[in-house]
């Protein structure tokens, strides 16, 4: 019953906190540039305006895309609030990016196509690393389960200072920011035109944006569990996570593919894994 | 209630699509100064968009010709209805300094719906945050009468 309770609070609250925290983004980089910025609300706003236009599709296929990587990144978000297992939670977003991948390679505009390969790049690139941190987990707690980690008297980040830097690259791709925003590009006019995103529109765009709300509050979820012996830290801890994830966002440029991969595989999955040989031998 | 705020909502986050269909390019760049931080259009949701699929309100600047004016048309077509067209500068609402050229097929309204004209030559940035801000009044009561 408990857990009922938790799913529901975890579907409900994912895109509120999700569109709060998009919209506490846009305003934070708008006093980066001495702007005032949009209202806090404005991710709804965005929101409910999509989910009231026409509806314009390619292909029948860009709807099921959407709706399954809304409904891929809500259940990984329920799984989480609902303590369940990190690596049923790790498949479940997985299928959920694949799928954006799938709508956007349906349809034939170049934009799409370009953002859908660089998309994938990206998924290459933070798989691993998230699959790490759960390695990190399970050497920690010995299993993979969520509940594990709350009876842990010690915070992990003690333990997987490294493995928590390799999650905040993952986080940055994850969330499509500078300087690892090319599948995307969230400005509209670069080379890009949106990328992976151009081809969805009116209420199709909103599903994909609920989802990608969802999937910011996982990061942020796991990020949350490195400190959950105290949830005062736990809250500087995320938001100090965030506001380095707006500052990064907001003073890098775009950089390629290749840099990614070279950046990531070689530093986030290197700092992993001397954190993993650490947690193994002590 | 959903459907009212999705109502409100419209006129909350505008996300603008900018056409230059020619002419001297002066309107063009004063749209451009617009999006600078110093106008600050975000403050009204507003965002740039570069594609016509996700616009809400299109900004045209320039004179249509025989040549863009397929363009022109072939863009408003592919953004999803409740849709807003601003015309900027004279050459946009008339065809302007240009009206007279041989190529020329005169204002905005020649070949797609306008909602709002905004003058100038070229337009003032605030006369186009301006325009764009009534634009979107029309669009709400636009809205409200369906
Ligand atoms: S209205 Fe004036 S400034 Fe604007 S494009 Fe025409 S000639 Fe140039």
């Amino acid at each position: 019953m408990d857990t009922l309770i938790l799913v529901i609070i975890g579907l409900v609250a994912g895109p509120v906190i999700g569109g709060l925290v998009a919209g506490l983004d846009r305003r934070v980089t708008a006093w980066f540039q001495s702007r005032q910025g949009p209202p806090i609300m404005q991710a709804f706003y965005d929101v409910a305006k999509l989910l009231g236009k026409e509806k314009m599709v390619v292909n029948q296929w860009q709807v099921l895309c959407a709706w399954v990587y809304l409904i891929a990144a809500a259940v990984s978000v329920a799984l989480f609030f609902a303590q369940g297992d990190l690596l049923l939670i790790f498949f479940v977003q997985a299928i959920g990016a694949v799928f954006l991948v799938m709508g956007a390679m349906a349809a034939k505009s170049p934009y799409s196509q370009v953002g859908a390969q660089r998309e994938l790049m990206q998924i290459l690139a933070y798989e691993p690393v998230l699959i790490l941190v759960f390695v990190g987990f399970y050497l920690t707690t010995g299993s993979f389960s969520i509940e594990a980690v709350w009876q842990l008297d010690q915070p992990l980040l003690a333990k997987m200072p490294l493995l928590y830097l390799a999650l905040g690259y993952a986080l940055t791709i994850k969330l499509r920011k500078s300087p690892f925003d090319f599948s995307t590009s969230h400005h509209g006019h670069q080379e890009l035109v949106k990328g992976v995103l151009t081809e969805y529109s009116g209420p199709y765009l909103a599903l994909v944006e609920i989802a990608h709300w969802y999937e910011t509050v996982l990061v942020l979820g796991l990020c949350a569990l490195f400190w959950t012996t105290n949830v005062a830290w736990m809250a500087v801890l995320l938001i100090g996570t965030y506001m380095l994830e707006i500052l990064v966002d907001n003073t890098m440029a775009r950089m390629t593919w290749r840099w990614m991969l070279k950046r990531v595989w070689l530093l986030g999955m290197g700092m992993s894994v001397v954190n993993l040989i650490w947690l193994y031998a002590g | 209630m959903f459907g009212s705020f999705i109502k409100k909502s419209r006129a909350k986050s505008p996300w603008i699509m900018h056409f230059d269909c020619g002419s001297c390019n002066g309107c063009d760049i004063e749209v451009l100064a617009c999006l600078t931080p110093l106008y600050d259009v975000e403050r009204f949701g507003i965002i740039n968009v570069g594609n016509p699929k996700h616009a809400d309100v299109l900004l045209v600047t320039g004179t249509v010709n025989y040549r863009n004016a397929k363009v022109l048309k072939n863009i408003y077509d592919q953004m999803p209805e409740p849709k807003a067209v601003i015309a900027i500068g004279a050459c946009g609402n008339t065809g302007g300094v240009f009206r007279e050229a041989y190529n020329v097929i005169g204002g905005i309204d020649k070949v797609i719906p306008v909602d709002v004209y905004v003058p100038g030559c070229p337009a003032k940035p605030e006369a186009i945050i301006d325009g764009v801000v009534t634009g979107l009044a029309k669009f709400a009561e636009k809205v409200e009468a369906e």
